[in-house]
C-alpha cells in the first residue's frame, strides 16, 4: 500500500518536474515536451492501474491550480480551452499503454513498450485530443485531425524514447518495474 | 511552490469553492447550447468586467493566464476568414476565452486548502467501495513536497551531464532522472512503512 502511493505519487511529480524543467524539452525541430513522453513511462512503468492513478492525481492537483504543466501552466481553465481533450485522455493513454506491457510478457521489453506507447501515447491521446479539438472549435474530427498532423513525428520519436528508457529502466531497476511484476494481494 | 491564487484578496474568496465549481460547470457546459455572436461578445464583455471588478493588479494578474489563448485565438479566426465563415470564427473564439476566462478566475479566487476541501467531500461518497480518502490525501501531500525535489535533482543533472559534455543533454538525461523518481519512491515507501504506515494513522 505504501509503496504504491509513493510510486504513484512521485511519478505524477516526475511528469510535472519533466514539464517544469526547460532543459528537458527535447529539441528535433519539432515542437515536444518531455511531458507526454512522461506519460507514456506512467503506463510503460507502473502499469495500467498506477500509471492511470498517477495521472489523474498529477491533473486532480492541476485542476486545483497548482502550476505542474509544461511552462507552470495550471488551473481550471486548460481543461476547457482547445487542448483540454488531451488531458482527458491522458489517464486513459496511461492506462491503456500499461494494460498493453501488463498482459503481453512475451516479448522484449523495448519492442512492447514502443508498441503500448503508439497504442495508449499516439492513438488514444489524439482520438481525446482531436474530439476535444473538435467540440471546442466546432469542427468535424477530420479537420481537428489535420491540425496534428505536425505533431505526428514528434510523437513518434517519444514513443522510441519511452520504449528504449523502459528497457534502461528493466536493466537499472528490475524491481521497480511495476508493470512486469508477478501480482501479489496487497 | 507558487500557485495560480490571486495575490488579490476579493469577495469571491469567501464563497464556498463548491458553488463556485458547481457553477462553473453549469455556464461551461450552457455556453455550448448558444450560438449567437452578440450573446457570445455580451458574455465575454461581462467575464471581462468580472476580471476588472477587484482592480488593476488582478485585472493584470489574470491577463498573464489568459496569454496561452491568443496563438489559438490567431489561428481559429485566420482560418475561418479563409473558409469565409468570419461569424462562427468569432463566436467560436468568443465563446473559448470566456470558458477558460471564467475556469481561471474559480481557480484565482479559490485556495488550495478549499479546493481540497471540495475533492475531500467530493471523494466520501467513494469510501463505501473501499477508497481510502486519507491516502489521497498524503498523496496529493508527496506531489506537492516532491515536485520541487524533483526538479532541483534534473537541474543537478544537467549540470553534472555540462560540466563533462559541450553537447546537449537532450532525452539521455531522463533516464537517470526517472531512477532517481523510483529510488526516491522506494526510499519515501519504506520511510512511511516505518512510521506505522496508512493503517496506523487511519485508527488515531
Amino acid at each position: 500500500m505504501e509503496k504504491n502511493i509513493a510510486y504513484i505519487a512521485l511519478f505524477a511529480a516526475l511528469v510535472a518536474a519533466l514539464g517544469l524543467i526547460p532543459k528537458l524539452t527535447l529539441g528535433f525541430g519539432v515542437p515536444i515536451t518531455a511531458q507526454s513522453l512522461g506519460i507514456m513511462l506512467c503506463g510503460t512503468i507502473l502499469g495500467a492501474k498506477r500509471g492511470a492513478l498517477a495521472v489523474l492525481l498529477l491533473l486532480l492537483l492541476v485542476a486545483m491550480g497548482l502550476p505542474l504543466l509544461a511552462g507552470g501552466r495550471g488551473g481550471l481553465g486548460l481543461f476547457f480551452g482547445v487542448t483540454g481533450g488531451f488531458l482527458i485522455g491522458w489517464p486513459i493513454a496511461a492506462y491503456v499503454t500499461g494494460l498493453i506491457v501488463e498482459k503481453w510478457r512475451t516479448g522484449s521489453i523495448v519492442l512492447v513498450s514502443v508498441i503500448a506507447s503508439i497504442i495508449g501515447g499516439i492513438f488514444v491521446t489524439y482520438l481525446f485530443g482531436i474530439v476535444g479539438m473538435a467540440i471546442v472549435l466546432e469542427k468535424t474530427f477530420l479537420e481537428s485531425a489535420a491540425l496534428m498532423i505536425a505533431f505526428i513525428p514528434g510523437g513518434i520519436v517519444k514513443v522510441i524514447i519511452a520504449g528504449l528508457l523502459t528497457g534502461a529502466i528493466a536493466k537499472a531497476r528490475p524491481a521497480s518495474l511495476l508493470s512486469r511484476q508477478i501480482k501479489t494481494k496487497p | 511552490m507558487i500557485s495560480l491564487t490571486s495575490p488579490v484578496e476579493t469577495r469571491a474568496h469567501h464563497w464556498p469553492a463548491g458553488l463556485k465549481l458547481g457553477l462553473l460547470s453549469l455556464v461551461s457546459f450552457g455556453l455550448f447550447f448558444v450560438d449567437s455572436i452578440i450573446f457570445h461578445g455580451l458574455f465575454l464583455l461581462f467575464v471581462v468586467v468580472l476580471y476588472a471588478l477587484p482592480g488593476a493588479l488582478f485585472f493584470k494578474n489574470g491577463w498573464k493566464h489568459l496569454k496561452i489563448l491568443w496563438p489559438f485565438a490567431f489561428i481559429i479566426v485566420l482560418w475561418h476568414l479563409i473558409t469565409g465563415e468570419a461569424e462562427l470564427g468569432l463566436t467560436v473564439v468568443f465563446r473559448m476565452i470566456s470558458a477558460v476566462g471564467l475556469a481561471n478566475l474559480v481557480t484565482m479566487t479559490t485556495r488550495l486548502s478549499d479546493m481540497i476541501d471540495v475533492v475531500h467531500w467530493l471523494t466520501c461518497p467513494l469510501q463505501r467501495l473501499g477508497f481510502k480518502p486519507r491516502a489521497l490525501e498524503l498523496a496529493i501531500a508527496l506531489v506537492i513536497r516532491m515536485t520541487p525535489v524533483l526538479i532541483s535533482k534534473g537541474q543537478n543533472l544537467t549540470l553534472a551531464w555540462r560540466a563533462r559534455s559541450n553537447r546537449r543533454s537532450g532525452w539521455r538525461i531522463i533516464l537517470p532522472f526517472t531512477v532517481l523518481a523510483l529510488d526516491d519512491a522506494d526510499h519515501v515507501a519504506e520511510a512511511l512503512k516505518a512510521r506505522g504506515g496508512l493503517t496506523n494513522q487511519e485508527r488515531k
